[in-house]
């Protein structure tokens, strides 16, 4: 039945899942969008609502961006496993003879993409009108690559719990949110420090390090929590 | 097992939902070449045998074997091995019917997309494949479907409801494919509502309120 050159490994098949979650995120651009749009407006609330003085804006561009970037995050988790429950393809990617964790590294490697990687190439511009200086852009640029990946991960095992659930956003956010607390903190002040002109290696590290942590444990604890939901 | 363990038996399974014991002991033995119809009024646990049987639920007591084995200790060869249709179609709305069969079967074999459009045009759906998903009618969705089941070449299919929604042709072709699929010596086990009028012989398995 199964010949071997017939057989799907599971490079293979992740990249399969990879390419299906793509194609899939591109046929709805307006889900895309509306997170990135949302981190936008978010951050153009706050000069509006305070003062538009560049030492003010400086100093809080850091707390601003990362708190805007962590909700905008939380409002794409969702999805990540609700559209496919919801029509029935979970199960058949579940049966599909692939393990589950390997589709939701793929499922949540794709999430990103579309969202964490997009709102990291955004956030130049958001971090300019705040008046953030050139020369913490990369620093800002790293954290926040690290921190929306960490998030993704965070955001997998939560909408795994949650996928069940009628009205799961809510309680998705409740999960994810404490959990994100360290990411808020040392992201933010490796901002800080970039734009202070201080070496921010320190809380670099620590943010390469909780996202190394749920990368490893993240498609472990997703799949765990998915199995329990599909009974 | 007293005889050599081929195909797929089920030895006394109880699943709970809440407080309702929903099967009480359900045992059957399906051999290469066997059909059973699985029958039954509503809520008696028919599409809940299905998903203890393709492994997706776990039940309270009793085991599933595949080939003599647990199902639980030979997951991923199992599964190669099986196809589950649910009752609704499975469809991703947003991607065409070409390439819902790209994903969904490409997952457990390597199938070049020629083959999968000569499927689509087996189960009367060829003129659809690549139109989005959602477009289609639920018929037309059921047929994606059937061509999905087909087009995994497993030995072993677990179909729940699979008529529902099919025209008169529609139902003769299933049936036509379901004969065709247990004389070469597949498994399959098929929720229905009505007698299955196929010319090998199919076993009845009753579920009880």
């Amino acid at each position: 039945m199964s010949a071997a050159e017939t057989d799907v490994g599971l490079l293979r098949g992740i990249g399969l899942v990879l390419a299906r979650e793509l194609r899939l995120g591109f046929r709805r651009p307006d889900q895309l969008l509306q997170p990135l749009v949302f981190f936008l407006i978010v951050t153009t609330l706050f000069p509006l609502a305070l003062s538009p003085l560049t030492s003010l804006l400086r100093a809080m561009a850091p707390g601003v961006l990362w708190v805007a970037a962590l909700l905008s995050s939380l409002l794409s988790m969702e999805t990540l496993f609700k559209a496919d429950a919801d029509d029935g393809t979970l199960e058949q990617l579940a049966l599909s003879s692939q393990p589950l964790g390997a589709i939701v590294v793929a499922k949540t490697i794709a999430h990103w993409l579309v969202s964490g990687a997009a709102l990291v190439a955004m956030s130049p511009l958001v971090a300019t009108a705040l008046s953030v200086p050139p020369r913490a852009l990369p620093t800002m640029l790293a954290s926040l690559a690290l921190g929306t990946l960490t998030l993704s991960w965070l955001g997998a095992i939560g909408a795994g719990l949650t996928v069940g659930l009628r009205r799961g956003g809510v309680l998705l956010s409740l999960i994810v949110l404490p959990l994100a607390m360290p990411l808020l903190i040392f992201g933010a002040s490796a901002t800080d420090r970039a734009i202070g002109g201080e070496n921010p290696a320190g809380a670099l590290y620590f943010l390469a390090a909780l996202c190394v942590f749920t990368t490893s444990l993240g498609p472990l604890a997703a799949s765990a929590a998915l199995r329990i939901t599909l009974e | 097992m007293h005889e050599p363990a081929v195909g797929l038996t089920a030895e006394k399974i109880h699943v709970w939902r809440g407080d309702r014991h929903v099967l009480r002991g359900v045992s059957f033995a399906a051999r290469p070449g066997c059909l059973l119809h699985v029958h039954g009024p509503n809520g008696t646990g028919k599409t809940t045998l299905l998903r203890v049987l393709c492994g997706l639920l776990r039940p309270e007591s009793g085991v599933v074997r595949w080939g003599g084995d647990p199902i639980e200790t030979i997951r991923s060869e199992y599964q190669r091995a099986m196809t589950y249709a649910s009752h609704e179609a499975a469809l991703k709305g947003d991607l065409t019917a070409l390439e819902n069969l790209r994903y969904a079967v490409g997952l457990k074999r390597r199938v070049p997309d020629a083959q999968l459009r000569t499927t689509l045009e087996r189960t009367g759906v060829g003129l659809c494949a690549d139109l989005p998903a959602r477009v289609l009618s639920a018929g037309q969705r059921r047929r994606v479907a059937m061509a999905r089941v087909l087009a995994m070449r497993s030995t072993l299919w677990l179909l729940d409801e699979p008529y529902t929604n099919l025209d008169a042709k529609g139902g003769d072709l299933l049936t036509a494919l379901l004969d065709e699929h247990v004389g070469a010596g597949g498994i399959a086990l098929v929720v229905a509502h009505h007698a299955l009028p196929l010319t090998g012989a199919v076993d009845r398995l009753e579920l009880a309120a």
